[in-house]
């Protein structure tokens, strides 16, 4: 059963569309992952299936709740981290989860035991009395998770739920993501502008650029879709292109930033008949595809342009390390 | 989901208690806040009633017994409008989100804020009028339940304007204007500090459209002075502000953007 359903989704602020024709189907028990740019309209997106937002046309079923027909009916079966951390500050951690269970009507003798294996789930528990504006940036991310989830909504949306975090936060945080997977068989809608923080956490990935989902699968098949790994040889002079293609397991050349980029089937069996082919090579350097080569295949530009600096490196880094 | 606890569409009621909750905590973890609204009318009750009082008598009372009753409208009108506003500032910390993504209905999430408004105008003016008391503003003892019951009602009426204003408010730079546009105005030309029958003209009928006109005059006489205006036109006019601001108000949140 699909738990999310969109139809030609759009929304349209003046002129921009900012969301244009969306339509996806999210499966139960599915990490899906919204990736693309900032401002490709993965929030917007969020806030119209969280009924924040009228979309302009097209339309949208949560758990079976039309958006804007039934806007309450959704609004009870979601659980949403925003992007913006929105926990009280001047309420304790336990204080504001108590909030959170009143406003969802949660009643009976176990609303204080939910509250207490929340804060469990996100290593609260020791901080639950202290005002949320003594926590750090990834305590607050935390309890937004753990207060997103206390109602054990159908769907937990998660918008951006890393961003500002430091490598260590932020796979702490993949970490709770996974649990609510496993533990409790949540759906989740993610989105992301990290493209390991998809690879690592979605089931299925549609990639979305200026509103537009440009493509949807599991993140090995995207990657599978650049066509092999990838080379990058740099020398001088660099070597003939041409020669190169000839080879089968060859099966692109390009020449990039005085590099040469070289997509190869199978580099690990093919590394040394290529590099016998090439003669003489300054440095080379081998790797398999990213979500980002997927990014740049379908739209011709950097999935992280505007944050590619050494944070993202080093959370990259020790990403791919493990 | 266990037996035991279940997830019901919240009642109106229960909702507006959860937000009322938290108003009133965050209204006590912020202690500038009280003391910045009682302050400001005790400094008045006491510089300038003793001050100018020494020269004016208003009736048959002194300066400072006649502004008493004003001073008094003053903490709650200056507190319950801008508590009302402030609701722009839940929204620029993403607090008022978290609320209007949840099921709670508008009308119950405008009951709590009010109810929250009130809870502090009632703490403010208990103290206002305890500190009357011991710089010796006289009031019959057996009125301070009427008066109560009139601060309660009157700051319902004046929050649910604070939250219309804050409800169309896009960020919190329009505070001060605010104060200086709507309070102060709203306050000097309501027969707080002087009989409204000193102003004529535009400034009279400024006066005579003002609700807090009304609620100066009824407290004032609920405090045991005189009535400058018609008792029964106080009530009417009492009643339909908060009858009209609250209406408005609910409709406000209805249409309020998130």
């Amino acid at each position: 059963m699909a738990v999310i359903e969109t139809s030609k989704l759009t929304k349209r602020f003046g002129k921009i569309h900012a969301v244009d024709n969306l339509s996806l189907k999210i499966e139960e028990g599915e990490v899906f992952g919204l990736l693309g740019p900032n401002g490709a309209g993965k929030t917007t997106t969020i806030k119209m299936l969280s009924t924040l937002l009228q979309p302009s046309s097209g339309r949208a079923t949560v758990n079976g709740f039309d958006i804007t027909k039934s806007p309450s009916k959704v609004r009870e079966s979601i659980g949403i981290v925003f992007q913006e951390p929105s926990s009280d500050e001047l309420l304790s951690g336990y204080e504001n989860l108590k909030l959170h269970s009143m406003i969802y009507g949660l009643q009976g003798g176990q609303v204080e035991k939910r509250i207490d294996d929340a804060l469990a789930l996100v290593e609260l528990s020791d901080r639950r009395n202290d005002l949320v504006k003594t926590y750090s940036g990834g305590m607050r991310r935390r309890l937004e998770i753990a207060r997103g989830l206390l109602h054990e909504p159908k769907v937990l949306f998660l918008d951006e739920p890393t961003l500002g975090l430091d490598p260590r936060g932020r796979e702490t945080m993949w970490g709770y993501v996974k649990r609510l997977v496993t533990e409790l068989n949540m759906t989740i809608l993610l989105t992301t502008h990290y493209m390991e923080e998809a690879d690592e956490l979605a089931d299925r990935i549609c990639i979305i650029d200026h509103g537009k989902a440009v493509d949807v699968d599991s993140p090995d098949a995207l990657k599978a879709r650049v066509g092999g790994d990838l080379v990058t040889i740099t020398s001088s002079p660099l070597p003939d292109a041409k020669l190169l293609r000839k080879l089968k397991f060859v099966k692109g050349v390009e020449k990039k930033d005085g590099k040469l980029l070289i997509t190869v089937d199978d580099a690990a069996a093919n590394l040394q008949e290529l590099l016998a082919k090439i003669g003489k090579v300054g440095c080379v350097e081998v790797r398999s595809p990213t979500l980002n080569d997927v990014f740049i295949k379908f739209t011709g530009r950097e999935l992280e342009q505007a944050e590619g600096g050494w944070f993202d490196k080093i959370v990259q880094q020790s990403v791919n390390k493990q | 989901m266990t037996d035991d606890m279940r997830m019901a569409h919240p009642s109106a009621l229960k909702g507006a208690y959860a937000v009322w909750w938290r108003e009133t905590i965050v209204f006590f973890r912020e202690p500038p806040r009280i003391i910045s609204a009682i302050v400001s009318p005790i400094i008045w009750l006491v510089i300038f009633g003793a001050g100018l009082g020494g020269s004016v008598s208003i009736g048959n009372e002194s300066y400072q017994q006649f502004i008493f009753g004003g001073v008094l409208v003053q903490t709650f009108l200056f507190s319950s409008l801008f508590y009302g506003a402030y609701l722009v500032w839940d929204r620029k910390i993403d607090v008022l989100k978290a609320v209007l993504v949840s099921p709670l209905s508008r009308s119950s999430i405008f009951l709590g804020k009010v109810l929250g408004g009130v809870t502090i105008a009632l703490i403010e003016s208990i103290i206002v009028l305890a500190v009357g008391h011991l710089i010796g503003m006289q009031y019959p003892p057996e009125a301070l339940l009427t008066v109560i019951g009139l601060v309660a009602l009157a700051s319902a009426g004046l929050t649910a304007l604070g939250l219309i204003v804050g409800s169309y408010m896009e960020s919190p730079e329009g505070f001060q204007l605010l104060g200086s546009l709507v309070l102060f105005p709203m306050f000097f030309l309501s027969g707080a500090l002087f009989p409204i029958s000193n102003l004529t003209g535009p400034l009279g009928i400024i006066a005579s459209i003002n609700p807090v006109t009304y609620i100066v005059d009824l407290l004032r006489g609920a405090l045991g002075g005189p009535y400058y205006l018609d008792p029964a036109l106080d009530v009417a006019a009492f009643i339909g502000f908060i009858i009209v601001a609250n209406i408005a108000g609910v409709l406000a949140f209805e249409r309020m953007k998130s």
